[in-house]
């Protein structure tokens, strides 16, 4: 099938793109508790999956992740009516409350519960569910093998465990179940102590003797062969993941308002040099890549959108904050902010611009 | 091309060494085809042509391998990856990439290839290897045959000039078998690759073999000469050459083309029909499972669809069909690892998926195609009073019928230094000692060699003779026409034969037996029969 349409394929979206759109997409979420435009961003990254998704084991694990996001809201909400603070509000029902010791005073359990405190509950939850949408979204869209070829040359040797950790998983499970289902010919119990015993043993010999395969394998077909000089790899990993580091740090000053502002751009700009200083050091001599994925007009077009979205966020944030929240006390309609509704469907777009997935496990 | 001069091989923590004075010679663009019984150290030998052996095993390697006039000594594997393919046994713990052209680029990227050639050589093998409509899919939803295929390609690309495979086609049904063996017969003629191949089920590949090494398991014994020399003298034979020794062909042949042009005279020699004293067609015993109407599906996948099957005591049934075809979870239906979603499964009136383990297990025994993973303890003697204790049974029980099977295997043996053969008794004995009336057996023969397997063979008969139902599901068309009395054959869930071993072997081109080809179309499906018309006297009325 795959085969009779490479004439017309169009290379798939690079995945650092759809990373970077997922994730300052979740940015915007995390700046947001009102319902209508959390509701508008989980809408955003559902439709984007539906439409660009490629047929692959991975693509399934994006509903996995919704229904997680769905657990944080419930969760968020039974936390909030046992322990949280107690707003005043309509009451819905009472639980009784437990006197706790002096020392633990702030910490309440039981009292009214209030419908202001549990729809804002609700909605915090709703903004993490909103976040992992997005994550999900980009785990669906791209295989964690496309994107660890992206990896940086520095990091290669740590990209290849991760890609055979990745690989090992599905794997170590099939082989669990295959042990369990012996366990049951033998009419062995599957439970208790020795029952793990008798698992973990065949799992993990399985396992130890197929990473013996890959690494002779991977040794046959010349992995290892062109290294640059031991040293200059350390220098050169140690160096990039210190800028990888920084620019985390850095992001979270950045995206946290309440953050000091030195934790923001600066260690950015320190981390990004970094990275860039140890890519270069690797640069030279070595692998060489087949196919790798170009960054064109569609991957500018991806991120943009995406970080207009943000942009638009920010902006309505810093004029106007409270279209951006949840009104709890007193419970109220939430504003439509024009400017953040406009700026968030602008991140749709991708469903148009990114090119369809090629179907890669037609039987 | 390679040379070995006077090389020895000692493992660590060994006595003695897996290889002595190995003495050989290959040439360039030949196919050499590495026969001897398991464990006598093909693999060994294999490993050691890229410098697996020592650089990866450890152990300690003596005398000279030159490769290409590299030797092995100062060339580590990666060293010696653009000379040297190596394809391993499993190709699934092989794969480093989810994507089949990804993979089939991976040791170019090692290399440090420049990109057009990169996209030309990938295209090439794609060509060579008949992948092409594969390139974008998931290896991981591809079929055996294909998979095998795409590890072969894998090394194929950084343009070796010598591939070593290792049982390359030991878990793949004949068709999928053929698919690979044809690659690489393209590639010999074609391209000129020498190939070095170890395989147990020599009837598949002896025909296109330019070279035979024979690695005996004694010191000092591995040779190499013309497969007709060297077959003669092999411990390890395939069908052809049993019947050439049998009717005294000189030469022996090879290819059952040769063969089938000796046949007039044999023929001439033998009664119109097999003997049927060899093997009484069996009275047939009580019905001791029964399917009715089972359809299962994976997902979407419709795995078995309306079976309808009897199995009666003292039948040896064997279940064949493609990969996937439905075998495996016919087996799981019966021992009820899974129920059925539509239908019934009844074994001596009971459902095995509604019983516990242990009652279970007095039903109804599986040895799954892994034997191993049903080995848990550290030793054979735990094993078996482990079992004991499983199946509630008086103590010794497994381990006399392990003696049964296969005598004198020491108590102190780590299960996973068992030979195959050796562990696929021992995974049997534990099966069989609770005496369940039903024993099913998955792809039995997965790593045997012919000794192995004939002695596979008595057991099963054995078995029948006791009055078990055997149940087999199996790709060796050799095992089922030697063991079986009956064979089912399933396609895409369904079953689509069912009758005797001897009319449906003989009249199915993809599941006849070497024997069966070769004297078609007179229904005489072994040697063994052969043999015994061959030896009795004429008593014809």
């Amino acid at each position: 099938m795959a085969g009779r349409l490479t004439s017309l394929r169009v290379a798939p979206l690079h995945p650092v793109a759809w990373w970077a759109w997922a994730i300052l997409l979740a940015a915007a979420a995390a700046r947001i508790t009102n319902p209508i435009c959390l509701g508008l961003i989980l809408a955003i990254a559902g439709w984007v999956v539906v439409s660009r998704r490629p047929q692959s084991t991975w693509a399934r694990s994006y509903s996995t992740l919704l229904r997680l996001g769905a657990l944080v809201v419930v969760i968020r909400v039974v936390i909030q009516a046992l322990f949280g603070q107690r707003i005043p509000g309509h009451t819905l029902f009472t639980i009784p409350s437990i006197a706790l010791p002096s020392w633990m005073a702030g910490v309440t359990v039981g009292g009214p519960v209030t419908a202001d405190a549990l729809v804002g509950a609700a909605c915090q939850g709703l903004r993490l569910a909103a976040i992992l949408g997005c994550v999900g979204a980009a785990n669906a869209l791209v295989s964690p093998f496309r994107l660890l070829r992206c990896v940086p040359a520095g990091l290669y040797e740590v990209a290849v465990a991760v890609t055979v950790a990745v690989s090992f998983t599905p794997q170590v499970i099939s082989s669990l179940g295959q042990v369990r289902d012996a366990r049951r010919l033998r009419g062995r119990a599957i439970s208790g102590l020795a029952g793990v015993r008798g698992l973990a043993v065949p799992v993990l010999e399985g396992a130890l003797e197929r990473s013996l395969a890959l690494a002779a394998s991977m040794d046959s077909r010349g992995f290892g062969r062109r290294a640059v000089s031991v040293t200059r790899q350390r220098v050169a990993s140690a160096t990039t993941l210190a800028g990888l580091l920084g620019l985390a740090v850095g992001a979270y000053g950045v995206l946290d308002s309440g953050a000091p502002p030195a934790l923001g751009l600066p260690i950015v700009g320190t981390g990004a040099l970094l990275v860039i200083a140890g890519l270069i050091t690797t640069s030279v001599g070595g692998r060489t890549r087949y196919r790798p994925d170009r960054w064109s007009g569609r991957e500018w077009c991806t991120v943009l959108v995406s970080a207009a979205a943000l942009a638009a966020v920010v902006v309505v944030g810093r004029h106007d904050a409270a279209s951006l929240a949840m009104p709890v006390y007193p419970l109220s309609f939430p504003a439509v902010p024009p400017l953040a509704v406009v700026g968030l469907l602008l991140a749709a777009l991708p469903s148009i611009v990114a090119p369809r997935p090629i179907d890669t496990a037609v039987r | 091309m390679i040379l070995f001069e006077n090389m020895s091989v000692t493992y660590p923590d060994q006595d003695h060494p897996a290889l002595d004075g190995v003495e050989l010679k290959i040439g360039e663009g030949e196919l050499a085809l590495v026969i001897g019984p398991t464990g006598a150290g093909k693999t060994t030998l294999l490993r050691s042509v890229n410098g697996l052996v020592p650089h990866f095993s450890g152990g300690r390697l003596t005398g000279r391998v030159l490769v290409e006039g590299r030797s092995t000594s100062d060339h580590r594997p990666r060293d010696l990856a653009d000379v040297v393919g190596f394809v391993g046994q499993d190709p699934d713990a092989t794969f480093v990439a989810d994507i089949v052209e990804d993979e089939l680029a991976y040791s170019m990227e090692n290399l440090g290839l420049s990109a057009p050639t990169m996209r030309r050589r990938v295209e090439d093998v794609l060509d060579i290897l008949n992948l092409h409509a594969l390139r974008q899919r998931a290896i991981m939803s591809l079929s055996g045959g294909q998979r095998q295929r795409v590890a072969i390609g894998a090394v194929l690309t950084a343009a070796p000039r010598l591939l070593v495979l290792d049982e390359p086609t030991s878990s793949l049904d004949p068709i999928s078998a053929e698919e690979v063996l044809a690659a690489l017969s393209r590639l010999v003629h074609d391209q000129g690759v020498t190939i070095v191949v170890a395989e147990h089920r020599l009837e598949r590949i002896v025909h296109a073999a330019d070279v035979i090494v024979h690695v005996p398991g004694a010191p000092g014994g591995v040779r190499s000469g013309t497969p007709a020399e060297m077959l003669a003298i092999s411990s390890v034979a395939p069908p052809i050459v049993r019947l050439a020794r049998v009717a005294r062909w000189d030469p022996i042949p090879l290819s059952v083309r040769d063969a089938r042009r000796l046949a007039p005279g044999l023929l001439r020699r033998l009664p119109a029909s097999p003997n049927s004293g060899r093997r009484p067609s069996p009275t047939k015993g009580p019905v001791v499972a029964s399917v009715r109407r089972l359809a299962a599906r994976y997902g979407r996948l419709l795995a078995l669809d309306d079976i309808t099957l009897d199995l009666a005591a003292g039948e040896v049934t064997a279940v064949m069909g493609r990969n996937g075809a439905g075998k495996s979870t016919l087996l799981r239906h019966l021992v009820g690892l899974r129920s059925p979603q539509q239908g019934t499964v009844t074994v001596a009136q009971r459902k095995p998926s509604a019983l516990r383990p242990a009652e279970a297990a007095r039903l109804v025994g599986l040895v799954p195609q892994d034997p191993a993973s049903m080995l848990s303890a550290d030793s054979v003697a735990v094993e078996c009073t482990d079992a004991d204790h499983d199946a509630s049974l008086a103590p010794g029980s497994t381990r006399a019928a392990l003696e049964r099977l296969m005598p004198g295997l020491r108590d102190d043996m780590h299960p996973r230094d068992l030979s195959e053969g050796q562990r696929l008794a021992l995974a049997l004995a534990i099966v069989l000692a609770p005496a369940p009336p039903l024993i099913l057996l998955d792809e039995p023969t997965r790593g045997l060699d012919y000794i192995a397997k004939a002695r596979l063979t008595t057991m099963l008969r054995n078995l029948a003779h006791d009055g078990h139902s055997v149940v087999l599901a199996t790709h060796d068309v050799e095992l089922v026409a030697d063991a079986a009395d009956r064979v089912v054959v399933l396609a895409d869930g369904e079953i689509i034969t069912d009758g005797p071993t001897r009319e449906v072997v003989c009249h199915s081109p993809g599941l006849a037996s070497q024997v069966a080809r070769i004297l078609a179309p007179a229904p005489w499906l072994t040697v063994a029969e052969v043999e015994s018309a061959l030896t009795a006297p004429r008593s014809e009325p």
